[in-house]
């Protein structure tokens, strides 16, 4: 079965936007009528600590949670928190790690977690309309405007080198 | 997909906890009350921002009295609580088994295997079997949707109150739900006098304890015939039983099994079961956290397999699952450690914990972000059970060190836990006095900021951020007669807080000192809520 279901584990530090960007993923993926199912551990979260967060999206999605070392895709927003999380990946899975980024271009480094969707973006049969309404849906109306410019930066820094 | 061609009007992408308070919000529950405790915090908000009323109660215990007080009028009601605050409201959860409720009454326990963030690791279900309760439980957010209308309808019924168990997983887990709002229109609150009914002295009780039992054996049958039970008949070499979220994860685990999945999991619907066990040749039940649903099932005479003692522990996941399917017991790796949270920089809660060390202090401490403390840099915590307890423990320490020692013990209590059990320690402080005095430091942050910035009856403002009546811890403290009270601003004036933290365990006096400063992450809330307020009073003007 888990030819049909695409797994994505997104990873980072408390308050780098780890849930927002699997929310938006989730978002998006839900909107192209897929199922979907997002999980998550927050508790402490905010207050620095390790945060991962699953997304599976498919035709049929039974446990809420990427079994160990299936992940198809592994976005790390925190460089330190690679190392941690890199068992996570499949055999053929793909690491994306903030290195896709030129971070000092951003406009805003809180939307460093929408870029990284942006290079994700590239690997991933979501139509881009789906991702800017996940996008709109997902944060406030004030941090569209920047959030779409990052993630475009994000998808054209992986049209680049993918 | 094509973007266009998406239709995606009647599908919504839920976690639990949205579902739980959709669910509330379209059966027209007329009062939603709780303690926020993760995982459960985001039903009442949820319910809140849907319209939904909403309040937060000052500890569990309060909150199920409210709900039991509105059901007694007919009212439909969700109380919503962590699965250590039922322990809190465990007085009232038994003698309401006993009254039962005239409206509906839903207590929604959120337990958190594997403790994500809480204290210990308890399972909740066996509360349904101490109690006679009926309980729920969902396996994703559609049935924690479905379940929480359905378990209404049950109360009502039934007139029984009903828990709705969820886990970390179901609650912070998004899932797509359709919502079917196919449920009666709640009747009016009106009140109606049941003396026998609600007035638990031993005469009334007893035959309150019968109807009680017969009340669940009714439930039972009717489990065994309308119940949300499930059964997937495949083949006849495995059949799993399961129940919540341990039921996605072996669906996924072993998709060519025969499978029963029981919705309403006490009373258990034996007959039904029974029959399952003897469909098939192997049959394992797949649960998490204790035994209690293995060991229903062996006392009812069925031949079941369940799990090793290793996965009592923690949550499951689909590799636990094939583990447990294969009966592999070898050692499990461990999970990778991630980077352990901190307190924010800047927090006013470290200036506390500088100074205790510094002090060399023994610190009773208390359950919130404050708990950081005892992590490096700080190490200033000795002490942690359950919220509230950081004064008792205090004082019994204090009552039987010898002088030297006794002198540096200090209980330090967050003002959220402070309103929620901390205010009977100060009274036993005042009745039972330590000989060498006390001292208390609540750190008022002005929010309960470790389950993610609530309001308590100490900030003066609702669940929604309106302006309400507030409790003066100062004032509070001085009305019960403690003899030196001091308020200190930690960020601004450390070292006049760390002087007053001196004499006050040098005077062998009884002594309470609020340390008040806004955490860094409800500062800019709290302007915000200010400004919108003095908004709408202008315009109302
Ligand atoms: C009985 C019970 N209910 C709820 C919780 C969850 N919980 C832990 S600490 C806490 C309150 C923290 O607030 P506060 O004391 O103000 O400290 P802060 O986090 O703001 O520093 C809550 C709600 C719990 N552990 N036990
Ligand atoms: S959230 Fe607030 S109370 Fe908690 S560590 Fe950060 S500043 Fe301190």
């Amino acid at each position: 079965m888990s030819s049909s279901v695409t797994n994505v584990v997104i990873a980072g530090l408390g308050g780098q936007g780890v849930l927002k960007a699997s929310d938006i993923l989730a978002e998006a993926a839900f909107r192209t009528g897929l199922d979907v199912k997002k999980s998550e551990i927050h508790g402490m979260s905010q207050r620095g600590g390790s945060v991962t967060s699953d997304v599976r999206f498919g035709d049929n999605i039974l446990s809420p949670m990427v079994p160990g070392s299936e992940a198809d895709f592994l976005l790390v927003l925190a460089a330190d928190q690679v190392e941690t999380n890199k068992g996570l990946l499949g055999a053929g899975g793909v690491l994306i790690c903030t290195d896709r980024i030129d971070e000092n271009a951003l406009a805003n480094r809180r939307s460093l977690n929408v870029a990284m969707l942006g290079v994700l973006s590239r690997y991933l049969e979501i139509d881009k309309p789906f991702w800017l309404d996940a996008i709109r849906s997902s944060l406030p109306e004030k941090v569209y405007d920047v959030n779409v410019k990052a993630f475009e930066m994000g998808r054209d820094a992986a049209a680049e080198s993918y | 997909m094509d973007f266009e061609k998406a239709n995606v009007a009647e599908r919504l992408l839920l976690s639990g906890n949205e579902a739980v308070a959709r669910a509330a919000l379209d059966a027209g529950v007329s009062l939603g009350t709780g303690y926020p405790g993760t995982p459960s915090t985001e039903i009442l908000e949820n319910f809140s921002r849907m319209g939904g009323p909403a309040q937060w109660a000052p500890n569990e215990k309060v909150a199920m009295e409210v709900a039991l007080g509105a059901s007694f009028a007919g009212a439909r009601t969700l109380v919503t609580m962590k699965h250590v605050g039922l322990n809190v409201a465990a007085d009232p959860l038994f003698t309401a088994a006993h009254t039962g409720v005239t409206g509906a009454m839903v207590i929604v326990t959120a337990d958190d295997p594997g403790m994500a963030s809480s204290q210990n690791e308890q399972d909740n279900r066996w509360y349904a079997r101490a109690a006679g309760m009926p309980m729920f439980e969902p396996s994703d957010s559609q049935e924690a949707y479905d379940f929480t209308l359905r378990a209404i309808e049950l109360s009502e019924e039934f007139a029984a109150p009903v828990m709705l168990r969820m886990t970390t997983r179901l609650c912070h887990s998004k899932t797509v739900v359709r919502p079917e709002r196919s449920i009666a229109e709640a009747g009016r609150p009106e009140f109606h006098r049941n003396i026998k009914g609600r007035v638990m002295i031993p005469a009334y009780a007893r035959p309150a304890h019968k109807r009680l039992r017969e009340r669940l054996a009714r439930i039972a049958r009717w489990n065994e015939t309308s119940g949300p039970n499930d059964t997937i008949q495949a083949g006849k070499d495995l059949g799993i039983i399961a129940s919540g979220i341990a039921y996605a994860h072996a669906r996924e685990a072993t998709p060519d099994a025969s499978f029963l999945k029981i919705g309403l999991t006490w009373p258990l619907p034996t007959e039904t079961i029974a029959k399952f066990v003897r469909s098939v040749n192997r049959c394992v039940v797949i649960e998490e956290g204790d035994p209690v649903l293995v060991e229903s099932l062996r006392a009812a005479g069925m031949t079941v397999e369940g799990k090793s003692e290793q996965y009592r522990f923690g949550e499951l996941n689909v590799n636990r699952v094939r583990r447990i399917l294969s009966g592999d017991d070898s050692v499990e790796a461990a999970a990778a450690k991630g980077k352990p949270p901190q307190l924010c920089k800047g927090c006013p809660h470290r200036v506390s914990f500088e100074i205790l060390r510094r002090l060399n202090c023994i610190v009773a401490g208390d359950i919130g972000c404050y708990t950081l403390g005892v992590l490096p840099p700080f190490e200033a915590m000795d002490t942690c059970i359950c919220m509230g307890a950081s004064i008792g423990v205090g004082l019994g320490l204090r009552h039987v060190l010898p002088d030297e020692q006794a002198r540096r013990v200090v209980s330090v209590i967050g003002d959220s836990t402070f309103v929620h059990s901390g205010i009977t320690g100060l009274v036993e402080m005042v009745y039972n006095p330590p000989k060498t005095g006390h001292v208390v430091l609540i750190l008022d942050n002005g929010t309960t900021a470790m389950t993610g910035l609530q309001e308590h009856p100490g900030t003066g403002r609702t669940l929604a951020h309106q302006p309400t009546g507030q409790i003066v811890f100062e004032d509070l403290a001085g009305a019960l007669g403690i003899e030196r009270v001091e308020v200190v601003d930690p960020t601004k004036d450390p070292a006049g807080y760390e002087r007053i933290l001196i004499e006050a365990l040098d005077s062998g006096k009884l002594c309470v000192i609020i340390a008040r400063r806004p955490c860094l992450l409800v500062a800019g809330k709290v302007r915000e809520y200010e400004k919108k307020r003095s908004a709408e009073t202008d315009a109302h003007e």
